[in-house]
Order: C-alpha cells, then sequence, then structure tokens
C-alpha cells in the first residue's frame, strides 16, 4: 500500500476494491478524521459542490454525505424525494446525471433499481459515489463499517467476528462478507433457517481460506465483533413464523453473558427491536459511532473521488 | 488438416452451409435454439448426439445446410459449448474453420434474470454485460446488479433472427 497511488473515479461496489484501496481509505480516514477533530478540514472543498440524487427516501446516508461534504467547506445541492425529480416526467437517470453533472463537481446517487450507480457512472463527467442501488451495493457502508471494527482494534486480520440476522437478502451483510473476503478473519453466520448465508458467500468466503460456521442459536461468546441486522417481516409469507423466529434473535442484556470482555455491537442502522436499548449503555454498543465514523469516511471519500489531497 | 476435413464431412456431405463439431455433449438441440431452427425449417439439418471422439469423450455435431452464422451467435454458442469449432462449407469444401472462444465481456446477448436490473429498465440507454468469472463451470456475472448466472444460462439468452445465405 505504501506509495499508492488513488485512481478510481467514481465508487460504485465494493467488489470494485483492492485490499490496498480499502486499506487506503481506512488509513486516510483515520488521518482525516483527527483532522475534523482539530478543526483543520473547513477548506478542503471550498467552492465545490456535491450533488446528492436519492431517488428513494434515506434520511441517514443523505444527512451524512451533506455533513460530510459541509465540514469540508463545500455545499449541497439536490433532491431527496423521488416526487420532486424530473423522473417522475419520465427522463431516463442517464440524463438526469449528464445534467446534473454540469452543475456539480461530485454526485451521490441513491435509486432502487439495481446497477443504475453504474449506470450513472458511465454517463457522468465527474465522480458518482453510490449511496445505495436497491438491494444491490452501498460501498461507503461497509467501508465505515471496516473503519469502525479498524479503529477498534486497530487491525482487522486475526478477528473473530458474528454476523446475526438476516444473511440471506442483507445487503449490507453480503458487502461486508465480501470486503472481509480480503482479511485472515473467522466469521460465525448466526440466523434463522429460513435466513441462512447464499451458499455462493459461505463457498467463496471458504475457498478464500476463510473459516466459516452456521449457527441458528443465539451464541455471541468467542466473537470481537457481533454485527447484527435487521430481520425484516416481508421475508416471511406467514406472519406468525416471523413473530415465533424474531424473538430468538433479539439481543438483550442476557444475551450478553459471557462475552468477550472487549467485545463491540454493530448494527447498520435502524435498529427496531433487534438489540434491547439497555444495551446502549453497555461498554460494548457501538453502533451510534459506527453511524458517526461515516462522516470522516465519506469525508475521505469525497476527497479522493475529488483528487484532494489531504494528508 | 484435410484427414480431419474429410472425418467431418463423412458424416453427411453438405454443399453450402454450416458444421458445427465439437459441441459438448447433449447441448446439439440448444445449439439449434441459438441458431432459431425449429420445426418451420426447411433445408437439409443432420444432427448428431453422443458420438465417440478423440478430444471429448462423447460429443455432438450439428450441420446445417444453406445457413450462415454471425458473431452474436458464435458467442452464444460459446456459453454452452465452450469447445465447439465452426467450419464454413463452400462448394463441399471447408472454407473458414475456427474455435469458438468465449469473450471476457458477453454484450447485449443476455437477458439479466434480475428484474430489478437497469438493464431491464426500459428507456435507458443500455445494453446488459456480463462478465465471466469462471469458465468451467460457468459463472457469469452482470456488470451493473451483480448478479451471478450459473446454470441455466440459455434461459436468459435473447432470441436471434435466423440469418440464411
Amino acid at each position: 500500500m505504501k506509495g499508492m497511488k488513488w485512481t478510481k473515479k467514481h465508487i460504485i461496489s465494493i467488489n470494485d476494491f483492492s485490499k490496498d484501496e480499502i486499506d487506503f481509505v481506512l488509513e486516510k480516514s483515520g488521518i482525516l478524521e483527527r483532522k475534523l477533530n482539530s478543526s483543520r478540514t473547513s477548506s478542503l472543498m471550498k467552492g465545490k459542490i456535491l450533488a446528492n440524487l436519492f431517488f428513494e427516501p434515506s434520511t441517514r446516508t443523505r444527512m451524512s454525505f451533506e455533513a460530510s461534504m459541509k465540514r469540508l467547506g463545500g455545499i449541497t445541492i439536490g433532491f431527496d424525494y423521488p416526487g420532486i425529480s424530473s423522473e417522475v416526467k419520465g427522463e431516463t437517470i442517464a440524463d438526469t446525471v449528464r445534467i446534473v453533472s454540469g452543475y456539480a463537481d461530485v454526485i451521490v446517487i441513491r435509486h432502487p433499481v439495481e446497477g443504475s450507480a453504474r449506470l450513472a457512472s458511465e454517463y457522468s463527467n465527474v465522480p458518482i459515489i453510490n449511496g445505495g442501488d436497491g438491494a444491490n451495493q452501498h460501498p461507503t457502508q461497509t467501508l465505515l463499517d471496516l473503519y469502525t471494527i479498524k479503529k477498534e482494534f486497530k487491525k482487522i486480520d486475526g478477528l473473530d467476528i458474528c454476523i446475526v440476522g438476516d444473511l440471506k437478502y442483507g445487503r449490507t451483510v453480503h458487502s461486508l462478507t465480501s470486503a472481509l473476503e480480503n482479511y485472515d478473519v473467522s466469521i460465525r453466520f448466526i440466523s434463522p433457517q429460513e435466513l441462512r448465508a447464499p451458499r455462493q458467500i459461505v463457498k467463496s468466503l471458504s475457498d478464500r481460506g476463510i473459516e466459516v460456521k452456521e449457527t441458528t442459536k443465539l451464541n455471541l461468546k468467542n466473537s470481537d465483533v457481533i454485527y447484527v441486522t435487521r430481520i425484516q417481516k416481508e421475508r416471511f409469507p406467514d406472519p406468525q413464523e416471523y413473530e415465533r423466529i424474531k424473538g430468538a434473535f433479539i439481543l438483550n442484556l442476557n444475551s450478553l453473558e459471557g462475552i468477550r470482555d472487549n467485545a463491540i455491537i454493530m448494527h447498520p442502522l435502524p435498529r427496531v427491536s433487534e438489540i434491547s436499548t439497555d444495551i446502549d449503555a453497555t461498554k460494548h454498543a457501538r453502533y451510534f459511532e459506527q453511524a458517526k465514523n461515516g462522516i470522516p469516511v465519506r469525508m475521505t471519500l469525497l476527497c479522493l473521488v475529488c483528487n484532494i489531497k489531504f494528508w | 488438416m484435410a484427414e480431419k476435413e474429410d472425418k467431418v464431412l463423412k458424416i453427411k456431405t453438405i454443399k453450402n452451409g454450416i458444421v458445427i463439431d465439437h459441441i459438448t455433449q447433449g447441448k446439439a438441440p440448444d445449439v439449434l435454439k441459438i441458431l432459431g431452427i425449429d420445426e418451420n425449417f426447411r433445408d437439409a439439418l443432420t444432427l448428431a448426439m453422443n458420438v465417440p471422439s478423440k478430444d471429448l469423450s462423447r460429443k455432438d455435431i450439428v450441420k446445417v445446410e444453406n445457413r450462415d452464422i454471425d458473431t452474436n451467435e458464435i458467442n452464444k454458442i460459446a456459453i454452452i459449448a465452450p469447445d465447439a469449432t465452426i467450419n464454413i462449407i463452400k462448394n463441399y469444401k471447408v472454407v473458414r474453420k475456427e474455435k469458438v472462444s468465449l469473450p471476457e465481456r458477453i454484450i447485449g446477448i443476455i437477458k439479466c434474470p434480475n428484474p430489478k436490473c437497469i438493464t431491464n429498465k426500459e428507456r435507458e440507454p443500455i445494453a446488459s454485460v456480463f462478465i465471466v468469472k469462471q469458465i468451467n463451470p460457468l459463472i457469469l456475472s452482470c456488470k451493473y446488479c451483480e448478479r451471478e448466472i450459473t446454470s441455466e444460462i440459455l434461459t436468459y439468452l435473447r432470441s436471434s433472427q435466423p440469418s440464411s445465405l
């Protein structure tokens, strides 16, 4: 990684990243967070404009990008409600992006259609950052997840990571495991039988020499990172089945008995009931800090794609 | 070379057309589908299946009279029969012989099975692009939605118009 030159113009999928590129982003995010804490970032993107094109509602990701751009001294334009965009008039994503790339220096796009961000990158003169394309990718979430882990343990290699919840449909889980393939970790998947991780993901991890265990029991012992995701009601044809299953995957103080002293609990948020609120005050809870870590990571990515060197 | 040509032509000689040899065993009917050949096809057609082969243990062969083949069709055949060879016959002679080869990217000939993929959205200026991730067994990945397809690839091949000589 030493002396690595950043060449990526767009941030579309975590699968486009090499290990060196991931490590580069994590290292630079650390530098930027220190600068941010000493208020030395406010002119890095002065005079630059970020366009937020949110074709589906998202409070967190949009605000996180907006705050990141403003912390860098830039300004933001855009929309976060599809009802006011030209899409309702029948404009293609390609046309919207071509037009907006004439207004802004960088674009963040969230769209429910899978592959929309990749298409946008093919029609834009300015960098595109994928803020989530349907069930496909949300690369900045994965990078902030990894940043949170690295910040806590100063490393990713050698960690025992357990991932709990909807492993079948969860976009966050698929992207995270794909990124973890680059590291020497062990992974325990904990999910209801119906929501097990796709075979392809398990095979891909095993092929990379990563130890993978799968279980339906909520056993959180011997883990450094406990990554929890939401089990969505709409995944179950029978609502009673959902009610029966969801209870078995709710983390409360009892489920933390015997876990490692330095274990951290993460969640991409929003949580509904899968982590009980009495865990919030424990030393293990890291999900709110995880969301906050989105700021230095997204600030770093904005700088990198706009060729702004801050280190 | 001459000896090999004789062997190919021995099954049934055609005057003009194509001979597709070394087709993966059992895939000849799929090759016919790719060529758009159905019960309405009126020229001579020979289909040989499970023929002993030197290179493969068993192979299929398809011979079609008065039929040409285009790059799109060759690419599609490469997807289901990666060892196939195409012989173009003119006046009983093999005038061109080529082995199919799988391109790194397969553009515009496979419909992405994911209904939520941008390539299935009307009006966007986009062709489907599949990246070959693995050859044996074949794994293709959509460049846009990243959905992988393995088996049943033929189901997603877009239909082609038959091109005649």
